[in-house]
């Protein structure tokens, strides 16, 4: 406890250093920008700005991108409150009751319980990321190959099993990432695969162009064509407060919240998403009156605000301790660490502690910087939504190409991204899931690496990843996901996932 | 035919291939696996996963009552993105981003000239200034210095 204290405080001489507390700054006004626009989550946000960071230095980047990152969680509720739009994807349960709201003329305290909501759960799932990650990065310290294997293996599993719709589909589509991640030279013998003597694939795919692509390109290729956006309501300062009765059924949906969504978010998957789901479902489970969901009640917005902003730490939680990525935000900010030579994993705490705490206090800045930005200019980024979108969406595509070249100064990554990008549209109108593509391409060299050097040890004894404990336990886990996936088949209901994918459907 | 069906077909075809390409490296043996091993274990995988989404699709939505609205828009978008990557490095950013942004804004949106001539301008301009010159990121100049 005393070292915790310790290492925070050195962590805060860092943050609070005017140059990473200006990038903090920097990293939530365009992450909070980032979320209020539609079609720009935070993954493409992340991917696009990663070239900006190329000249700072490692802890100044990572801050900023990592702001970027829960302050696109803090942005996407304004435009799904105002606009019934979800600035990304965790806000699609708050454009409900926060919309209903809204048009009940509460659209101020709505914002503001979003708002408080966010905060309150960032920060105190930030406090539970600095408890947990330095024990499990010492844990991690005995996994070999074998365990790593099973990790990651289980890590698409669970992707796979919490994305919304079928599990074998979002299976195929992580084995079809794990092939395209197969691109580029071997690291155990030098060949080049499926390059077709194009010298800038040697590296392989990349994960930003893949990423940019299959949600930034793919998201505009659908939405371009469409009608313009409804008209959006612009509360007043004065407006903003909640009523006692309001702050009080707020109060324990943003606790729950919290707890679910730093839970979730340590889950491989699309944690804020599934979060904010959960804790939906949960409030109106708990609720006294469950027929006011959908009209306006507070604890359907507080719930999944808070737990969405709570998943975001909870993310960092095996990306930093375990070096890998629990889903395709965190798999972005990986590569982006990697970029700026810093490696993730059990040994960055012991080997980088200014790097890793100096993260850790940037995030309990990050959270009032963001309670600050959200609650008195919410007027002034409610205005970004003012642009046409036929004005917006080139602009955000010429970015798109910016932010892809820049980070290996090639044109084939603005090929790739143009690819990924008319996959991704066809993928959307086809209904298959296009995260698990992305945290496949980024798994695929380590879990490559993990198989062949567990083979090799064990002479070639696939047995070995059942004989060793904690690989054959996290296998296990694995095969029951499995097993759950496949019960709504025998029992011809609809289980949690089914009704996610409805939600996300809008059909909810 | 259903979404799944056109879906699964589509990632049938993939694996095949994958497979037929990973026939030209060396298979190496279960002991010491060699660069084609991980991709003919996954293009298998994807070929049993592609299989059951066929055997299972036809019970999906069907493919006619997908909405495909704004294939024109998306269509020219992607023509756009493929002449900004023709033209990145031999026309410079600059001006690829001004011709771009024109087609899009003044063809295909039908904005005024004005509007789509000082947006274009202006925002290839400032996105020079912010990146090149103040972030330092180095972006393509054409022939002409642009």
């Amino acid at each position: 406890m005393l070292e915790t204290i310790q290492n925070l405080a050195l962590g805060f001489s860092v943050a609070l250093s005017p140059a990473v507390l200006m990038y903090a700054f920097i990293g939530c006004v365009v992450g909070t920008l980032v979320g209020v626009l539609p079609g720009v989550g935070p993954l493409a946000g992340i991917s696009l700005l990663l070239p900006a960071t190329f000249g700072l230095n490692a802890t100044n980047a990572i801050v900023m991108l990592a702001g970027i990152y829960y302050g696109a969680m803090y942005g996407g509720s304004t435009t799904a409150i105002l606009m019934r739009i979800p600035g990304e994807a965790a806000s699609v349960m708050s454009c409900i009751d926060g919309y209903a709201m809204a048009r009940k003329g509460r659209a101020g305290p709505a914002l503001a319980i979003a708002a408080v909501g966010s905060y309150i759960a960032g920060t105190i799932s930030v406090v539970a990321l600095m408890f947990l990650a330095p024990p499990l990065a010492e844990f991690a310290l005995r996994f070999g190959p074998p365990e790593y294997f099973a990790l990651l293996l289980l890590g698409l599993l669970v992707l796979a099993y919490m994305s919304g719709g079928s599990m074998v589909k979002a299976l195929a589509m992580a084995a079809f990432g794990l092939t395209l991640g197969m691109v580029g030279i071997d690291q155990m013998t030098g060949y080049f695969r499926f390059a077709y003597g194009v010298v800038e694939l040697g590296d392989g795919i990349g994960v930003v162009p893949v990423a940019v692509g299959l949600f930034g390109v793919a998201e505009i290729l659908a939405t371009a064509g469409q009608a313009t956006p409804p008209s959006i309501m612009k509360p007043k300062l004065r407006e903003l407060l909640p009523s006692r009765a309001e702050w009080r059924d707020s109060a324990a949906p943003i606790g729950r919240g919290t707890v679910l969504g730093f839970l979730i978010g340590i889950v491989p998957g699309s944690a804020h998403i599934i979060s904010s789901f959960v804790s939906y479902a949960v409030e109106r489970r708990m609720s006294k009156k469950p027929q006011e969901f959908g009209k306006g009640a507070v604890a359907g917005l507080a719930g999944p605000e808070s737990a969405n902003n709570a998943a975001t730490s909870g993310a960092f939680v095996p990306m930093l301790a375990l070096g890998v990525p629990s889903g395709p935000i965190p798999a972005v900010m990986l590569a982006a660490m990697m970029v700026h030579g810093v490696a993730p994993g059990p040994m960055l705490i012991k080997q980088q502690p200014e790097l890793f705490w100096g993260f850790i206090a940037s995030m309990y800045v990050g959270n009032v910087v963001l309670l600050i930005l959200n609650l008195p200019l919410v007027g002034l980024f409610v205005n970004v939504l003012r642009v046409p979108y036929p004005l917006l969406y080139p602009a955000i595509l010429a970015f798109s190409v910016l932010g892809v070249y820049a980070v290996n100064g090639s044109v084939v990554d603005v090929w790739i991204m143009l690819v990924m990008g008319a996959l991704g549209y066809l993928l959307r109108k086809l209904d298959f899931e296009t995260a698990p593509v992305v945290l496949g391409v980024v798994l695929a060299p380590m879990i490559e690496m993990a198989l062949r050097q567990s083979l090799a040890m064990s002479d070639g004894q696939y047995a070995i990843f059942i004989t060793r404990p904690i690989s054959a336990t996290l296998l296990c886990v694995g095969a029951v996901l499995v097993l759950l996936a496949l019960r709504p088949l025998v029992t011809k209901t609809l289980d949690w996932r089914a009704r996610l994918a409805l939600a996300e459907k809008g059909e909810n | 035919m259903t979404i799944d069906r056109v879906g699964g077909g589509a990632l049938v075809l993939f694996a095949v291939y994958t497979l037929w390409e990973a026939r030209k490296l060396p298979m190496g043996n279960v002991q010491n696996p060699g660069p084609a091993y991980a991709p003919t274990l996954l293009a298998l995988l994807l070929l049993v996963f592609a299989v059951v989404i066929v055997a299972l699709g036809a019970g999906s939505s069907r493919i006619a009552t997908v909405g495909w609205s704004e294939w024109r828009h998306a269509v020219a978008i992607i023509a756009v993105c493929i002449f900004m990557a023709l033209s990145l490095e031999r026309l410079g950013y600059r001006i690829t981003v001004v011709v771009a942004l024109m087609l899009l804004i003044g063809l295909l949106e039908r904005r005024s000239i004005v509007t789509t001539a000082l947006f274009s301008v202006g925002f290839s301009a400032a996105t020079f200034y912010l990146f090149a010159t103040v972030l330092r990121v180095p972006l393509p100049r054409g022939p002409w210095g642009f």
